[in-house]
């Protein structure tokens, strides 16, 4: 797990944290640096799973920005535990996927995805999202 | 030639000749003071990883019986990571593997993996360079 801390200024409000999901260590690595150039606490895990352990002790959690297709656990099946939840389904939760998939789309943002975006992400897409979901 | 203008060369040659794509430019903007080597970090990441998956697809590809839902699933995660970093060739390679593997074709994903493994050792070797340089052009000694 890799964590950055954001960097506000002391005093100043806190820094949102974000929980970036991905299976893949190269794509943790590109959406944490991303994130953290928005100035952004980060939290990167590789797994649904850890994802879960982590919020059940981390009570400042932002956001989640996870990808779908992961073993055991996919971001769809992620999302859906985060919104079953009475303690975490406010918190915002975007699905990341390499594929263009409609149906897929469609039915993260009916389960409650904030948005879905399209690997590779690039920082401008991230800076947007957030600048809508974390404002 | 300077070790900058070496660096320079190197990636743009590597742009021009199809090796990488903006991706890649969308990494080196993320380097800054506050994280000085990501763009390393990356590409050290990637080409562990990649070998690993070229690894493990020849494994699943050696079977007399090949799991071709397996070995589509590897060249998902190398064709992910290949995108991530703007390894545009490898990325593509990787997009005609995935049709063999649909088609179920020993033959094409065999084919095919070789052509992965060729773009991707030439990739890796060009990244190693630009390691190199880099190193020099911040001043510290060549990597043994």
């Amino acid at each position: 797990m890799a964590s950055r801390k954001g960097l506000g200024d002391e005093g100043s409000a806190p820094v949102p944290h974000v929980l970036a999901v991905d299976d893949s260590p190269v794509d943790r690595a590109v959406i944490a640096g991303i994130l953290r150039s928005s100035r952004f606490r980060v939290t990167a895990v590789e797994s649904g799973k850890r994802a879960l352990e982590l919020l059940g002790t981390e009570p400042n959690v932002s956001m989640i920005i996870t990808d779908y297709w992961m073993p055991e656990m996919t971001g769809y099946e992620l999302l859906k535990k985060v919104k079953e939840s009475s303690r975490l389904k406010e918190i915002p939760v975007v699905i990341m996927s390499s594929e263009n998939v409609p149906t897929r789309i469609n039915r993260c943002l009916e389960e409650g995805a904030e948005d879905f975006l399209l690997k590779p992400v690039r920082p401008a897409d991230v800076s947007r999202l957030c600048s809508r979901v974390l404002r | 030639m300077s070790a900058a203008n070496q660096l320079a060369a190197l990636i743009a040659n590597m742009f021009a000749t199809g090796l990488l794509d903006d991706q890649f430019q969308q990494l080196q903007m993320l380097q800054d003071p506050s994280a000085p080597n990501f763009v390393s970090e990356v590409v050290t990441l990637f080409c562990h990883d990649g070998e690993r998956i070229i690894g493990e697809l020849a494994k699943l590809l050696d079977k007399p019986t090949v799991d071709f839902d397996r070995v589509d699933a590897f060249v998902h995660q190398l064709k992910g990571s290949s995108a991530s970093v703007g390894a545009l060739k490898v990325k593509n390679t990787c997009i005609q593997f995935r049709e063999f593997c649909q088609q179920k074709s020993k033959d094409g994903c065999l084919k095919t993996l070789e052509t992965v493994r060729i773009n991707f050792y030439e990739l890796r070797g060009k990244f190693q360079t630009m390691l190199q340089l880099e190193r020099q052009v911040n001043g510290f000694p060549p990597n043994n």
